[in-house]
C-alpha cells in the first residue's frame, strides 16, 4: 500500500468513516459533530470537500443529562439523482442529510434594477428569459428528515436496508425500524431490555441489516454473540432465527474475560454470505450457514493478552475497534495501537501491519510493514510490545467499494492509501 | 477458573478501580454509559470472586491453625515439667497426633462463618485484647465496618473493637485507650450524598493517578463508595436499592462487614 495524498488533519477526534457506494465520496464524522467529505482523488494537494455541523449539543432537562454532538456513524443512502444522501446520527437523534452540488447559476433576469429594487411590472415590455452561467462550485448540505425521540440508551449503529425505504437505528437494548419518509414513528423490533435492570447481563453492541436480504438483519451483543433475525418471523423480533457463538476456551480465562469477548463490530460481506465481527483481540469470520464457530479467526494483537490489566486501568480495553471488508471480500483489515493497522488476506492465509504516521505519509511512498515483538530478542525494524503508544490508535477504516483504496482515521487524521501504482 | 496466579491484592486493586470507574461515570459528559458499566461490573464481580475465595480460604487456614495451636499448648500445660526424654518423644507424638486429629477433625467439618472486619494497611500496634481469643485481625487499630442490614457505618480507632468482633465487648471496651468514633449514614441514595462524598474527597484526582491514590485502596473508603453506589447493578441507573432483594440476611450473616459489601455488588 502507498500512499497517495498527504494526511488530512481535522480539529477534532474523528468518530466515523464511510465510502458511499460508489467510492466517489469519503464522509467522516467527528466528536465536534461536523460531516466532512472528501473525494478520494489523486491530487497533489488535497482539500476537504464539504463540511456542515451535522449535530448540536443537546441538553435533555427531564434527566439532567448532555446529549452530546459526537457523530457515531454514518451510512450513505443508494444514489437516485444528482443529489447524495446519508444519514448520520449521535447518542439520541439519526439526521438525513442532502448533499448536492452547484456550479451554475442563472442570470439575466429582468426583474430588478440595476441598484437591486424590483422594477415596476408595467415598465417591462419584453420577455428576457434567464441563461446559467458557471460558477464555483458549491456544496450545499440540508437537512431533509430528524428522527428523534425514540431511543433511551445510546445509539451504536445505523443500518439501511436494501429495500432503500426503510433503515435500522440500534441503541444498547433496542432496535428500531423507520421508514426514511416518517419521522414521527418507528417500529421497536428487538427489545432486550429486562423487566428488572439488575438482572441486566448482556446489550447490544452493534446491528446491520443484511445486504441483499431485507428481511434480515444481525445484531451483535456485549457477551460475545450475534443474533440473526427474520423479520417476517414476527413483528418483535426477540427471538432469533441463529445465534452465533464460540464457547469461550477456559484456559484464557481471567478478570477480563467479558470485556474481550464483547464485539465491537459486524459487517457483513459484500456478497451476503459472510459476515465478519471484531472482539478486541481478534476478528472472526463466520459463515451464516453455521452458528457453531466461526469459519476463521484472526489474531489483531494477541500480545497485548497479558497486558490487560494495565489497559482495563487506561480504559483501553474499552475501545471499540471497527473492521470492514475490501470489494471482492478476500481482506479484511482493522485498526490497533501505535497508529497500526491490519490487513488479513483470506484466501493465502497472509497479514501485514502498517502503519499511518506522518514520517510515512509522502506521496507515493510504499508503506514498509510493521512488527510488533511480542517476547524475546527484539530485531530490528521491531517494536516491543512497552514501546506501542496506547493514545495513537486507530479505531476507523474504510475501504473503497470497488478499488484498492482505503481510508484509514488515526485520532484527528485521516490517511487515505492506495495499492501500489505499477 | 481464574487464573489462580492472581493474588488478592489484585483482586483488591481491581475492585478499587472499577468502583472509581463507575463513580467517573456519574460524571462523565453524554451520561452514564451502559454498556461500559455493565462490563465494570463484570470485572467487579470476577474481582469480588476470587477475593472472597482467597479470603475464605485464608480465614480457614487461620482458624485451623489456631485450634492446632490451642490444642498444642493444652497439652503442654497438663505436663509442662515432669517430662523426660521418653515422655517428651511421646510427647511429641501426642502433640503431633492431636494436632494431626484436630487438623483432620478440623478439615472435615466446614469451617464456621468468622466476622470479619476490614482493617486499614497500618502496622499492628499492641493492643491489650492480644490475649483474648478474638479473631485474626484483632490487632488492627484502625477499623471502618459497613453493615448493610442497617446501614451503619462505624469508625473505630486505637484499639476499640467493634461489635463485630467475637470477643467481649465490654472488656474491650474497658482497655480502649479513646473513644471510638460512631458514624451512621443514611444509605438512601441522593444527589446531595454524592456531592458530600466528593467534596469530603477535597478534590477528585486524576484517572492516571487515581489507582495510586491511598483514598481509594484504603478498604475503608471502598467500603463508603460501596455504600453510596447502592446494591447491584441497579445501582448505576437508580438511586434507591433494596439490600434484601439482592442478598438475604442470612447469607449476610455468615459473612464479615468488608466481604457483605463486596456481595452487595
Amino acid at each position: 500500500m502507498q500512499c497517495a495524498v498527504p494526511n488530512v488533519f481535522f480539529t477534532d477526534i474523528i468518530s466515523t468513516v464511510e465510502f458511499n457506494h460508489t467510492g466517489e465520496l469519503l464522509a467522516t464524522g467527528d466528536k465536534g459533530g461536523r460531516v466532512n467529505k472528501n473525494p478520494p482523488q489523486f491530487r497533489s494537494e488535497y482539500n476537504v470537500y464539504s463540511t456542515f455541523q451535522s449535530h448540536e449539543p443537546e441538553f435533555d432537562y427531564l434527566k439532567s443529562l448532555e446529549i452530546e454532538e459526537k457523530i457515531n456513524k454514518i451510512r450513505w443512502l443508494p444514489q437516485k439523482n444528482a443529489a447524495q444522501f446519508l444519514l448520520s446520527t449521535n447518542d439520541k437523534t439519526i439526521k438525513l442529510w442532502k448533499i448536492s452540488e452547484r456550479d451554475k447559476r442563472p442570470e439575466g433576469y429582468n426583474l430588478k434594477e440595476e441598484d437591486g429594487r424590483y422594477k415596476d411590472p408595467n415598465s417591462i415590455t419584453k420577455l428576457q428569459v434567464p441563461v446559467l452561467i458557471p460558477m464555483d462550485l458549491m456544496v450545499e448540505a440540508s437537512p431533509r428528515r430528524v428522527f428523534a425521540n425514540a431511543h433511551t440508551y445510546h445509539i451504536n449503529s445505523i443500518s439501511v436496508n436494501s429495500d432503500n425505504e426503510t433503515y435500522l437505528s440500534a441503541d444498547d437494548l433496542r432496535i428500531n425500524l423507520w421508514h426514511l419518509e416518517i419521522t414521527d414513528r418507528s417500529f421497536n423490533i428487538v427489545d432486550i431490555k429486562p423487566a428488572n435492570m439488575e438482572e441486566l447481563t448482556e446489550v447490544i453492541t452493534a446491528a446491520e441489516f443484511h445486504p441483499h436480504q431485507c428481511n434480515t438483519f444481525v445484531y451483535s451483543s456485549s457477551k460475545g454473540t450475534i443474533r440473526m433475525c427474520d423479520m417476517r418471523a414476527s413483528a418483535l423480533c426477540d427471538k432469533h432465527t441463529k445465534l452465533f457463538e464460540e464457547p469461550e476456551d477456559p484456559s484464557n480465562r481471567s478478570f477480563f474475560s467479558e470485556i474481550i469477548s464483547s464485539i465491537s463490530d459486524v459487517k457483513f460481506s459484500h456478497n451476503g454470505r459472510y459476515m465478519m465481527t471484531r472482539d478486541y483481540l481478534s476478528v472472526k469470520i463466520w459463515d451464516l450457514n453455521m452458528e457453531s464457530r466461526p469459519v476463521e479467526t484472526y489474531q489483531v494483537h494477541e500480545y497485548l493478552r497479558s497486558k490487560l490489566c494495565s489497559l482495563y486501568e487506561n480504559d483501553c480495553i474499552f475501545d471499540k475497534f471497527e473492521c470492514c471488508w475490501n470489494g471482492n471480500d478476500s481482506v479484511v483489515m482493522t485498526g490497533s495501537y501505535n497508529n497500526f493497522f491490519r490487513m488479513f488476506e483470506r484466501g493465502h492465509r497472509r497479514d501485514v501491519t502498517l502503519e499511518a504516521s506522518r514520517e510515512n505519509s509522502k506521496p507515493l511512498q510504499v508503506l514498509k510493514p510493521r512488527k510488533v515483538c511480542a517476547g524475546g530478542k527484539r530485531k530490528k525494524d521491531e517494536i516491543s510490545v512497552d514501546s506501542l503508544d496506547f493514545n495513537k490508535k486507530i479505531l476507523h477504516t474504510a475501504w473503497h467499494p470497488q478499488d484498492n483504496i482505503i481510508a484509514v482515521a488515526t485520532t484527528n487524521n485521516l490517511y487515505i492509501f492506495q495499492d501500489k501504482v505499477i | 477458573m481464574i487464573n489462580t496466579m492472581e493474588c488478592v491484592a489484585d483482586a483488591q486493586s481491581l475492585i478499587s478501580i472499577s468502583l472509581m470507574k463507575i463513580h467517573n461515570s456519574r460524571t462523565q459528559r453524554g451520561g452514564i454509559k451502559l454498556h461500559k458499566n455493565l462490563l465494570v461490573s463484570y470485572v467487579l464481580r470476577n474481582a469480588r470472586q476470587v477475593y472472597i475465595k482467597e479470603k475464605y480460604a485464608e480465614i480457614y487456614r487461620m482458624q485451623q491453625y489456631e485450634e492446632v495451636m490451642t490444642v498444642c499448648n493444652e497439652i503442654q500445660e497438663l505436663n509442662p515439667l515432669e517430662l523426660d526424654a521418653e515422655d517428651t518423644e511421646d510427647e511429641d507424638l501426642t502433640r503431633t497426633a492431636c494436632c494431626g486429629e484436630e487438623f483432620h477433625r478440623g478439615s472435615i467439618k466446614e469451617p464456621e462463618p468468622v466476622y470479619y472486619r476490614s482493617c486499614c494497611m497500618e502496622a499492628p500496634l499492641p493492643s491489650p485484647c492480644d490475649q483474648l481469643p478474638v479473631n485474626i485481625n484483632m490487632h488492627c487499630n484502625k477499623t471502618t465496618v459497613l453493615d448493610l442490614d442497617t446501614h451503619v457505618v462505624t469508625t473505630v480507632d486505637n484499639g476499640y473493637i467493634h461489635q463485630d468482633c467475637c470477643c467481649d465487648a465490654f472488656q474491650c471496651a474497658q482497655s480502649a485507650q479513646s473513644p471510638a468514633k460512631k458514624r451512621k449514614m443514611d444509605f438512601g441514595y441522593c444527589a446531595s450524598d454524592l456531592d458530600d462524598f466528593t467534596t469530603s474527597r477535597k478534590r477528585l484526582k486524576r484517572e492516571d493517578c487515581l489507582y495510586s491514590c491511598q483514598d481509594f485502596t484504603d478498604t475503608s473508603n471502598i467500603s463508603n463508595l460501596i455504600s453510596i453506589f447502592g446494591s447491584g447493578f441497579s445501582g448505576l441507573l437508580s438511586r434507591q436499592a433494596d439490600l434484601e432483594q439482592i442478598c438475604s440476611k442470612q447469607a449476610l450473616a455468615g459473612l464479615g462487614a468488608w466481604t457483605r459489601a463486596i456481595v452487595a455488588f
